[in-house]
């Protein structure tokens, strides 16, 4: 941060000149390189980005689409937090405060602030998708609102990433990529074991022992960093993976439930 | 964190160094946030800290915990011939004489227990103590995590085990608070700061006991579908709504309970007189 004023626009405005410090590289290096750029009131640090590679770096590599929190695409780290580009207010900032925007950190860089997020998708396609019920048609499915309630909240992903960015389990730990999914992929298998119509069980597979053993449901020590981070305030922790952790005690350390589920099966 | 072996499923690789992995942007510093977020981690670690010294002190103390009608929470249920005699009190005399350390060891291994595997206290010490992680973006120091997924920390699957003895406590607190309304004769019709201070504080445990995720999993989260359970599903809902101010509940609880303590302690010691409103 500078203490320094920030210098006034030249039209008298209340805009003023921002310091920025904005990541420029690839997976060779890179370095934060600084930039003043005019900020105008009501914009949000998405339109600096646009000016800045307007005006002064015309190669800047962004990725965005709808500027209007829905797309997913704008993800990056500002002041070293996970967040949406086009969602961060500049008002949020101090004039004289100097903006460090970088890419996402848990993931490999492309260029600039683009980085390469397939890990997510590698991940998305172990999930196993919804098992349709037996013998109910396409457009029989019938179901009470009390029953997709709680799956209806996770619909709400933008699939931003930056739960997965934040989440300590990949980001500090490049080597448990392999065995851990991520928030939002155990999010999913919440989704669909929690799904009134998803018939996983009839058909032999148990999302709640999958999600312990293959998907690594116990990296999870439930920080919340996933929660703070999601642009659209899913409670992913409360809702998703304790629900989901609990569900999974069911099948595998509690021994009463265990006992339970064998004496009505008979 | 435990850091032995590799688990099953899939085998991680070796430790690579996290945010400066090969392939991710340059950035020499370990986080670039200009926000105080140590101070979070910083509170909570001193906080649970002063509350295990204070109450490690009080449950090897063996003194001091019973100022008639007030019993401290620490000391109840008292299961151990050598307690003091409490008048109609939760005094079970299960151990003999032969337990010659303070009662209070034999209970608070319960509510210790529900505390230290309680979903919203792992994440506070995991981050306080353990800076697994110190706060979110904000690079842990350890070169290895295994998370929950072996012994100790796959231990913590038995909180709901340590919920049922919770609610048994609760309801041997209430009988306590309850107690409070007699005088230190036994007479009904009596009500002291005292009697303040034990209500309160079971109000709290109630309200912090109900609010445990593995509560709101019994009650109704572990149904596939709730139309099929409407009783259950309202109840679910109540649930819920605590569960989302479980981490208030927790330290306002946590507190309360010391606060309790310390107010019979002050009262048995003789150092502060109990203000009587009838």
């Amino acid at each position: 941060m500078s203490a320094a004023p920030a210098p006034k626009a030249a039209d008298g405005s209340a805009a003023y000149i921002g310091r920025f410090k904005v990541w420029r590289g690839d997976a060779d290096g890179g370095e934060l390189k600084d930039f003043e750029v005019e900020v105008n009131e009501g914009e949000v640090v998405l339109d600096i980005i646009h000016r800045l590679q307007a005006t002064q770096a015309h190669d800047l590599a962004v990725r965005w689409n709808c500027k209007a929190g829905k797309c997913g695409s704008c993800s990056a780290e500002i002041n070293g937090q996970p967040r949406l580009m086009c969602m961060t207010r500049m008002s949020v900032f101090a004039p004289d405060e100097t903006v460090t925007v970088t890419p996402m950190r848990a993931f490999p860089v492309v260029r600039d602030l683009v980085t390469d997020v397939s890990f997510n998708y590698t991940k998305a396609r172990e999930i196993p998708s919804f098992v349709p019920p037996p013998g109910v048609g396409l457009g029989e499915y019938r179901m009470r609102q009390e029953d997709v309630g709680r799956s209806q909240e996770f619909r709400k992903c933008i699939e931003c990433f930056l739960c997965q960015n934040t989440c300590h389990v990949v980001r500090d730990h490049e080597e448990n990529k392999a065995a851990f999914a991520g928030p939002r992929f155990l999010m999913r298998i919440a989704e669909l074991d929690m799904h009134p119509l998803d018939a996983a069980e009839e058909a032999g597979l148990d999302r709640k022992s999958a999600a312990q053993d293959e998907h690594g449901l116990g990296y999870c020590n439930i920080t919340k960093c996933c929660t703070e981070v999601c642009p659209e305030n899913i409670k992913i922790t409360d809702n998703a993976l304790i629900p989901l952790k609990e569900r999974a005690v069911d099948r595998k350390y509690d021994p009463l439930v265990w006992l339970g589920n064998r004496i009505r099966r008979r | 964190m435990a850091t032995t072996e590799t688990p099953g499923p899939a085998r991680p690789a070796e430790p690579s160094g996290g945010v400066h992995a090969p392939g991710r942007a340059a950035i020499a510093a370990r986080h670039l946030r200009t926000d105080r977020w140590w101070l979070a981690p910083a509170v909570t670690a001193t906080v649970l800290t002063v509350f295990v010294v204070y109450s490690t002190w009080r449950a090897f103390a063996n003194a001091d915990y019973y100022a008639a009608p007030y019993i401290s929470p620490y000391y109840s249920p008292c299961i151990a011939t050598d307690c003091v005699n409490m008048r109609g009190g939760a005094d079970l005399q299960i151990f003999g004489p032969w337990w010659g350390l303070s009662p209070a060891l034999l209970v608070l291994i319960f509510p210790l227990g529900f505390r230290l595997t309680c979903y919203y206290y792992r994440k506070a010490y995991y981050r306080g103590f353990w800076a697994a992680p110190p706060a979110c973006a904000v690079a842990e120091p350890h070169g290895k995590y295994t998370g929950e997924t072996r012994f100790p920390l796959i231990l913590q699957n038995v909180h709901r085990y340590f919920f049922y003895f919770a609610l048994v406590f609760a309801v041997i607190l209430t009988y306590d608070a309850a107690l409070g309304f007699r005088d230190a004769a036994g007479h009904w019709g009596h009500m002291g700061l005292g009697t303040v201070v034990l209500l309160v504080n079971v109000a709290l445990i109630w309200v912090y006991t109900l609010s445990c995720h593995s509560c709101r999993h019994i009650i109704g989260g572990r149904l596939k579908n709730f139309s099929k359970h409407p009783v259950r599903y309202r109840m679910w809902g109540w649930v819920g709504r605590l569960t989302a101010h479980h981490m208030a509940l927790a330290w306002g609880s946590l507190v309360m309970v010391a606060v309790a303590d310390l107010y019979v302690y002050l009262v048995a010691s003789g150092a502060f007189a109990d203000p009587t409103f009838f």
